[in-house]
């Protein structure tokens, strides 16, 4: 008996139906078919390295990360060592050359890395320059392949219009006013706790520390005491005295910081010694927006406090102002912190804390509007400094298949095309 | 131009474009306006490039769709927020990283392929959750108007708007403050655009050009090899940001490659160019003489044909190109010079002495030499044996690297660019105790103890001491009895051992 009879003939019997005419029932086995390529293409891959055995493999797709070139990266004088060197990890890690600008305000730090750091790394491909801001002026003139700016909002722009001109691709950590807003249902000594310690850490020059708090006239109440135990718990009675305490890094900063003491009512604090650069932690009341201290951003061991009156006016508050690098909000009910949460827009956030969100690696570091742009820490520094080059590698065969997108083209073709774009992933790999 | 945009700032701060619900209802409509209007659309852009449906169809609206479609697949997942590795530190804390929308995104479009190069964009700044102003290139009229038209009766009209007009419209909608600008057009541009989004400090995405440069090895088949490259560079008249821009190849290779380019000239658009409805003009008068200045003194190997009153330029190679002359300084048009060099060495070299281009495209049999060509250049993005191919997969980021632009898109990179990606750590107000380890006053038992939790690695002299110390701690517990002590120094007492069970497993 013929074996193939039986098989033809039902073949034949079907066509004859009329069944495989129809456009729909030929789409219909078109995708029928590309689903087959789509799941089966390492079962086709091996089947077709096992019988032909040259490499008829079917296109790789991958993206390279590679070095962007030269780097240029500005410190600032806050954290001079971190703020110079977790940046420079990532430069180096991507794989790039570094150009590395301490800042000159944090004198010492900047001596020992223009003279001891080069050292320890490859002199051809790393150098420290140093210079105030004039020198910044114009090593920003030169071309970079990627600028890595921490400081100001004010010379972030100066920063990046410097970058444009050359179509430099840059991240920029700036700063801005971070809002803590303590809900009323809070422990107030658990509070006051973490608020000190975060904002007065460094002596308040901290780009995400706590900036002033929101809160109710209630919880103020509360508050403040539990703010005046914290400090003198941390700091003693005379936190002058403290070595725990920091200093203000410079006279123009601590002339600044003295005249926004004048602000609102001193609760908390308010000593100032100029000799020392020293200036007490302190707690101001009853500001008003329109004052020095809640218009820029403080970077100081001075927290004021605004009432409001409820989430939603803390909400709207916070919303009228530029874009924060962090946001924290206290609060024992987790739909508050939610809500927070989900109708702000921050850097980061973090809620019943301070800045811990910080040290988790594995969370992306970085602002959003005027607080700056790009991300860093852990993987996302290496992410930063790297170009996400797309790589298709395709096989000089399957020739025939490419023929479907060729001129001259006719109508047939086109829904044949549709057919197997609809196939997506696969189609690409065929086309 | 300033109401306009507060208008649609005022939008976005109603809340109504962050809700899942409402980005897959405008992707649906979008998805239907591309369907139900498709006609006009090709109609658009036909009158603007003399583009075929076909062409139009298969190059343009194809990606739309696709695109779209991958959107409304994908984006449940894409919103939902990234929990991430957590320290002993943040062990008991929801720590995540969650997706959010910039705000008001600026599209800046392009003429070369007006639909889908601002509508693709405008995809992943819904599907972001923003608020959209599409400028649609002014070169390609037909396209702005029908974009204009047809977006208002389709999506919500507050929340994304078109705004046509010229380089003084433009100029103004950039003082204007945006959450994200997104342009794609030419260096030149890219750099005012860049400028005026740095005084309100905006990130931009831009997607520039360059020269992109289309390396034939010895080792190849030139027949497959010149039909891929004749696609790519003569579609829409090469008028294409990727398409190979001209040709590296060693000097032998040159006669075959232009007799092979020629006769899949005729294969693709017959003898007769002009009739072809696959093969279009270019897009203005400007650009025509612009093009055809670049021809003055060249060996044209053939083609070079013109036609002012229709625009049209003929499918051209030029052979023996001298790299400085104006044609190898320029982009964008019918033309393929063919640059002879020695070697793959003098290739890359070449390649590197000037601008990173957009796309590098290399051809051979030869795998070590493909991989050797990538890792000595640099380029936005590669397609090695085709061209062109590398913007079709969209799990691959499309955009360029140095003076070929910045930033990417296409698929989820669509989405992640128009996102704030916010990192988020949830602790509880329970649970101070733990907290007077990082309070003052300090001590260096407590930088041990700090340095024990949060670094990987610690000293295993030291290991003693600190085993010492926690044992101390258990005992001053048991001295003391006292419950709520008990409970504190308990999750202490957990956190050191569930470290101390952890660490010991990794060696």
């Amino acid at each position: 008996m013929d074996p193939f009879e039986d098989t033809l003939r039902r073949l034949r019997e079907a066509f004859h139906t009329g069944r495989t005419r129809s456009a729909e029932f030929r789409a219909a086995q078109l995708r029928g078919l590309g689903r087959f390529l789509q799941e089966n293409k390492q079962l086709l891959h091996d089947a077709l390295a096992q019988d032909l055995h040259k490499a008829t493999q079917l296109d790789s797709a991958f993206i390279r990360k590679e070095p962007f070139g030269l780097v240029l990266i500005i410190a600032p004088w806050n954290y001079p060592l971190n703020l110079t060197l977790v940046p420079l990890v990532g430069a180096l890690a991507a794989g790039n050359c570094v150009v590395l600008k301490p800042s000159e305000i944090s004198k010492s730090i900047e001596k020992v890395l223009a003279e001891v750091l080069p050292r320890y790394l490859d002199e051809s491909c790393f150098a420290v320059v140093l210079g105030g801001p004039q020198e910044t002026g114009q090593l920003l003139e030169h071309r970079f392949d990627y600028i890595f700016f921490t400081g100001s909002p004010r010379v972030g722009k100066i920063v990046m219009t410097a970058a444009a001109k050359h179509l430099t691709p840059v991240t920029l950590e700036l700063g801005g006013k971070n809002p803590c807003y303590v809900d009323d249902d809070c422990d107030p000594q658990t509070v006051a706790n973490r608020v000190a310690w975060f904002r007065y850490f460094n002596a308040g020059q901290t780009c995400v520390a706590p900036d002033y708090v929101l809160c109710s006239p209630e919880m103020q109440e509360r508050l403040l005491p539990a703010l005046q135990s914290t400090i003198t718990r941390f700091y003693g009675d005379d936190p002058q005295s403290s070595p725990n305490l920091g200093r203000i890094i410079n006279q123009k900063q601590f002339q600044r910081l003295r005249a926004l003491l004048g602000c609102g009512h001193v609760a908390i604090g308010g000593q100032s010694d100029e000799s020392d650069r020293y200036i007490a932690p302190t707690v101001l009341v009853d500001v008003q927006e329109t004052e020095p201290v809640m218009q820029e951003e403080i970077f100081g061991p001075i927290l004021p406090i605004v009432n409001v009156r409820s989430v939603d006016e803390a909400i709207e508050f916070i919303n009228r102002r530029e874009k924060p690098l962090a946001l924290y909000a206290f609060s024992n009910s987790s739909q508050v912190v939610k809500r927070l949460l989900t109708q702000t827009s921050s850097g980061g956030f973090c809620g019943n804390d301070g800045f811990m969100h910080m040290t988790l690696a594995s969370l992306p570091f970085g602002g959003v509007g005027a607080s700056g742009m790009g991300q860093y820490h852990g993987k996302f520094s290496f992410d930063t400094f790297s170009h996400h080059r797309a790589c298709l590698l395709r096989r000089p065969g399957m020739e025939k298949l490419n023929d479907l997108r060729y001129p001259p083209h006719s109508p047939r073709r086109l829904r044949v095309l549709l057919v197997a774009m609809e196939a997506r992933g696969c189609s690409c790999t065929l086309l | 131009m300033e109401r306009e945009v507060q208008r649609v700032r005022q939008a976005f701060l109603s809340g109504r474009s962050r809700s899942l619900r409402f980005r897959l209802q405008q992707l649906e409509a979008l998805r239907r306006m591309v369907q139900e209007r498709e006609k006009d659309i090709l109609a658009a852009i036909a009158a603007d490039l003399c583009k075929s449906e076909f062409n139009a169809y298969s190059q343009e609206v194809i990606t739309v769709l696709g695109e779209i479609d991958f959107m409304l697949e994908n984006l449940p997942e894409w919103v939902t927020a990234k929990p991430v590795k957590k320290n002993l530190l943040t062990m008991l804390d929801e720590a995540y990283i969650q997706p959010q929308p910039l705000g008001v995104v600026l599209i800046i479009g392009a003429w070369n392929y007006p639909f889908v190069l601002t509508i693709q964009p405008l995809i992943g700044a819904i599907a972001a959750g923003n608020a959209v102003i599409i400028k649609p290139s002014e070169l390609s009229e037909n396209t702005a108007k029908i974009v204009a038209k047809l977006l208002p009766q389709y999506l919500d009209q507050d929340l994304y708007i078109v705004i046509n007009g010229g380089v003084e419209e433009t100029t103004e909608l950039l003082k204007q403050r945006f959450d994200h600008v997104f342009y794609t057009g030419n260096t030149a541009v890219g750099k005012i655009v860049m400028e005026a989004a740095a005084k309100h400090l905006t990130p931009v995405t831009l997607e520039l050009g360059g020269k992109s440069p289309c390396y034939v090895d010895k080792d190849c088949d030139l027949d497959i090899v010149c039909r891929r490259i004749t696609w790519g560079k003569y579609m829409n008249c090469g008028q294409t940001c990727i398409a190979p821009d001209y040709i590296l190849c060693e000097a032998s290779l040159q006669s075959q490659i232009v007799w092979k380019i020629k006769e899949t000239v005729k294969e693709f658009y017959g003898e007769n160019i002009k009739e072809s409805p696959d093969y279009e003009r270019i897009i203005n008068l400007r650009h025509f003489k612009r093009i055809l200045s670049l021809l003055e003194g060249q060996k044209i190997a053939f083609g070079g044909e013109t036609d002012e009153a229709t625009r049209y330029i003929a499918p051209t190679v030029l052979t023996d190109v001298d790299p400085k002359t104006k044609v190898m300084q320029e982009e964008i048009g019918p033309i393929l010079p063919i640059v002879p060099v020695k070697n793959v060495d003098e290739a890359i070299d070449f390649i590197n002495e000037r601008e990173k281009p957009l796309a590098l495209y290399v051809f051979s049999h030869n795998h070590k030499l493909i991989k050797r060509m990538i890792d000595e250049t640099s380029s936005g993005g590669v397609t090695g044996n085709d061209v062109i191919m590398h913007f079709m997969l969209n799990s691959l980021p499309f955009g360029g690297v140095g003076s070929s632009g910045m930033g990417a898109y296409h698929g989820k990179h669509s989405f992640d660019t128009f996102s704030h990606q916010r990192p988020c750590l949830l602790k509880s107000l329970k649970r101070e105790g733990a907290n007077k380890l990082r309070y003052p006053p300090n001590s260096q038992s407590k930088v041990d103890w700090g340095k024990f939790f949060l670094l990987k690695r610690f000293n295993k002299e030291k290991f003693g001491l600190l085993l010492l110390t926690f044992l101390g701690i258990v005992a001053a517990v048991l001295v003391k009895k006292h419950q709520a002590v008990l409970r504190r120094k308990a999750l202490l007492i957990f956190l050191v051992v569930h470290r101390l069970r952890w660490s010991s497993k990794q060696r």
